[in-house]
């Protein structure tokens, strides 16, 4: 990363860190941790869809089952401290379990089979009554830092913010460690980098293994900060695509792409549903599916490319 | 004990017999050639040995370890390492980065593999065009490229798939000295040439292949005095 | 059970004409049109109003809904499609799911999102087949829906154009060296396939209610009938939709209505685990 790069991330983190202590609006707060959360969901993906370019569209699945996780420990009187962590190693757990017979499939129908899997799971869990079935859960209210309950919002604001620096340095450490150019060989040629000695599926697996467990991660915060969860959100189609997007409008395949994309599509999201959605009137996805297309037709390689068409040096 | 060592290797596709009773060895230190017309078997051969394509029967030890059933990925780990015939490069990655991948096989970490990948691209002569994107190499660089990335694995075999092809004469004497070079460092090299030059200058031994079976082996002298491999090429008008 | 079996194989024919529609743009062009669901809502639309505004029947609608939706197709492809080729794509993907969602939002915002179903026309009424009663408008949709699949077959399999349609899906490159414009190939199998969603929808008026989002469920199973069908197959594409009419209407008989669709699934990655490339997919 460029000298400027580097301090323009670091002047983005301290402002960051810096938010709730200027801006004190909870509206304002609740976007920018959104942001955190998209962005930091689009890192992860970008694990299996950027780097090992195996476009999931079902990766919502991951978040639901470490929301769910999170929230049902938190009703055994689990702390949520645990329970984000569980959250994310049972997510990693299930896709390890998937990871066998989907990672062999081919990239359209890897993409279907994650889709497959987010219905399927949204289904078995509607008609789960001990996880609630189709009323999902709640997370009970209280003041509580062990439990990781607060009334105020600001709290959950810092939670977010060290889960989106841990989420960062994660995605970068890997982009740069044997496991970003092995994962970036399978993804160039997978037959080639097999015959240089690069254990293809063992390193696919971790790719999904370790992005499972990011968004699962996420997941658990996630139940705890909106205090409720319930099938219809947590397995949900358009979140699940919300991330792809935040991914690959931000720059597929780069570390600060997701950042970027969350960074313009959360707030329009939110922005557009304040001033116009309040009423019904659906102008404000109508405004947000335009923004897409338009993102979509004007840079093509994402957000990222506007910095580096900025005559920035050719890596 | 050969390094390698080839036991009746026979593959069929269908009605096919792509690779028929072949039988050869190779000590280590030695520069073997592969020569036939086209369609005698010889990439298919290749991608026998190399675990890309299993045999119909027959066995490949190498260093007394039998391959056949291995996995491409732990036939390289075991220092088999072979070529492609077209070039196939990590198309988005740099030059260094692809040669990387190879030395990542090997050295303990990201930095040494960088300075290993580093190394090898001097030797191949690439070393300026480290930071270049693979895909915009010309052909020519594309093949140095496969040649740096495996030689960044420190293989013991390599199996080098028409690493001469398309080359201007100052390329392919270039290329020479490159091999000789590798070779000197203690590899064995088996390779598949229709550029009989780069054959002479090299090989210790010839093996010649033809409708997928092993028509003559020996010296370079002896092979092309050989009257099988003359009918072979001449006597169906082809050119080698 | 029969009755199950049968109203299965005739929701499953409109799944197939869908998944044909959507096997035709996604095998050509490469693109899984997030929007394809969402052109049936308009066709359905289409229908609607043609209906209640002019009283034209919804079976003569059917062929000016193809047509308006062809016209659609042609649209999406020529601004947003075609600019989009040359990039990765990906974007062109999220591109339609960006077209899908403004359709939907634009239907919600001048058509509301009330749930709307037409009353009787000419078609309603029921049949005793073989001692199983069928809506009437179920088994016509479903004999057009065979009708309309053939023709397509036809065009496809037997003639010309359609040759030069196989040889793009084949091989883009070597197509046009042979003188095939690709570009004029994607814009008339964009065309063709939305208008064939544009007549099922027109189609589904006839028995299914009107509203905004009615898409999402279409779309979502055609795209899963296209995969399990296996890429570049049409007969697949048919095939799995019909299969995933029969599947969803035999569990809801046999199990139990609420895990209809996750059966789907459960049968779509089962097919997966044994066929990586779907039933009859050539990549």
């Amino acid at each position: 990363m460029s000298r400027t790069g580097a301090a323009v991330l670091a002047l983005a983190v301290v402002l960051l860190a810096a938010f709730p202590l200027v801006v004190g609006d909870p509206f304002y707060q609740q976007v920018v941790v959104m942001m955190l959360m998209y962005g930091a969901l689009g890192a992860a993906w970008n694990l299996v869809g950027g780097f090992l370019g195996r476009v999931s569209f079902g990766h919502a699945v991951f978040l639901g089952l470490g929301a769910y996780t999170t929230l049902l420990l938190l009703r055994t009187h689990v702390t949520p401290w645990l329970g984000i962590p569980v959250g994310g190693l049972v997510a990693a757990a299930i896709a390890f379990v998937v990871g066998r017979p989907t990672l062999r499939l081919s990239g359209h129908y890897f993409a279907m089979a994650t889709l497959a899997l987010l219905a399927m799971t949204h289904v078995l869990v509607v008609n789960w009554s001990w996880a609630g079935g189709a009323v999902g859960l709640e997370a009970p209210i209280a003041n509580n830092a062990w439990l990781l309950l607060f009334r105020s919002r600001a709290p959950y604001y810092w939670i977010a913010f060290v889960l989106a620096l841990f989420t960062l340095c994660a995605t970068f450490a890997l982009a740069r460690a044997k496991a970003g150019y092995y994962w970036r060989a399978i993804n160039g040629d997978e037959a080639a980098a097999r015959s240089l000695g690069v254990p293809a599926d063992r390193y696919k697996m971790l790719a999904f293994a370790l992005s499972a467990a990011l968004t699962g991660a996420w997941g658990g915060f996630y139940s705890i900060y909106i205090g409720f969860i319930d099938p219809d959100s947590a397995f949900n189609l358009t979140l699940s695509i919300q991330i792809v997007l935040v991914a690959i409008l931000g720059g597929v395949g780069t570390i600060i792409g997701p950042w970027l994309g969350a960074a313009l599509l959360i707030p329009l999201a939110e922005g557009t549903r304040i001033a116009m959605g309040g009423s019904g009137s659906g102008l404000d996805l109508l405004l947000y599916g335009l923004a897409i297309i338009l993102v979509s037709l004007f840079l093509p390689s994402g957000l990222v490319t506007l910095r580096l068409r900025r005559g920035a040096a050719r890596r | 004990m050969a390094l390698l060592d080839v036991r009746q290797l026979t593959r069929r596709f269908g009605g096919v017999v792509a690779n028929r009773d072949v039988t050869f060895g190779v000590d280590a230190g030695e520069i073997v050639a592969i020569i036939g017309p086209n369609g005698a078997g010889k990439t298919t051969l290749f991608n026998c040995l190399a675990g890309h394509d299993a045999p119909t029967s027959g066995s490949v030890r190498f260093d007394g370890a039998e391959l056949v059933g291995r996995t491409p990925e732990a036939i390289a780990t075991l220092g088999l390492m072979r070529t492609f015939q077209v070039p196939r490069s990590f198309a988005a990655m740099t030059v260094q980065e692809n040669v990387m991948v190879g030395a990542l096989l090997r050295q303990p970490g990201v930095a040494a593999a960088e300075r290993e990948a580093r190394r090898v691209l001097e030797a191949v002569g690439l070393g300026d065009r480290g930071m270049a994107r693979a895909g915009a190499l010309s052909v020519a660089g594309q093949k140095r490229l496969e040649l740096a990335r495996v030689l960044a694995t420190s293989p013991r075999l390599l199996l080098l798939d028409e690493v001469a092809g398309g080359l201007n004469p100052t390329e392919t004497l270039e290329l020479v000295e490159i091999l000789r070079a590798i070779h000197a460092r203690g590899v064995t090299l088996v390779i598949v040439e229709h550029v009989l030059e780069v054959v002479m200058r090299l090989a210790h031994r010839i093996l010649v292949l033809d409708f997928g079976q092993l028509i003559a082996s020996g010296t370079p002298e002896e092979v092309v005095r050989h009257p099988a491999v003359i009918e072979a090429y001449l006597g169906r008008k082809r050119r080698a | 059970m029969l009755e199950a079996f049968v109203t299965g194989l005739s929701n499953g024919l409109i799944y197939a004409v869908v998944a044909v529609g959507l096997a035709l743009i996604w095998g050509i062009t490469d693109v899984i049109n997030f929007a394809h669901g969402d052109f049936l809502m308009l066709g359905m639309y289409a229908a609607y109003w043609m209906f209640t505004l002019g009283h034209v029947d919804p079976t003569l609608a059917a062929p000016i809904a193809a047509c308006a939706l062809g016209f659609v197709g042609f649209l999406a492809y020529a601004l947003i499609i075609r600019p989009l080729q040359r990039g990765p794509v990906m974007i062109v993907i999220l591109a339609t799911f960006g077209l899908g969602l403004v359709l939907r939002q634009l239907a919600f915002i001048f058509f509301s999102p009330d749930y709307r179903n037409l009353p009787d026309t000419w078609l309603s009424g029921g049949i005793r087949l073989a001692g199983v009663s069928l809506g009437r408008p179920q088994v016509v949709t479903g004999l057009v829906s065979l009708v309309v699949i053939g023709v397509l077959f036809v065009l496809v399999y037997r003639t010309r154009w359609g040759s030069a349609l196989q040889a793009v899906a084949e091989d883009r490159q070597a197509a046009s060296l042979v003188g095939i414009a690709s570009d004029r190939v994607n814009a008339q199998v964009w065309m063709l396939g939305s208008a064939m969603v544009g007549l099922a929808g027109a189609l589904l008026t006839t028995f299914f209610y009107v509203f905004p989002s009615v898409g999402a469920v279409f779309g979502l199973l055609s795209f899963v009938a296209v995969a399990m069908g296996g890429f570049g197959s049409l007969p697949g594409a048919f095939l799995s939709g019909i299969l995933i009419g029969v599947i969803e209407a035999m569990t809801g008989y046999l199990i139990a209505p609420a895990f209809k669709t996750a059966s789907v699934f459960v049968a779509f990655l089962l097919v997966l685990w044994y066929r990586p490339r779907g039933l009859f997919g050539r990549w």
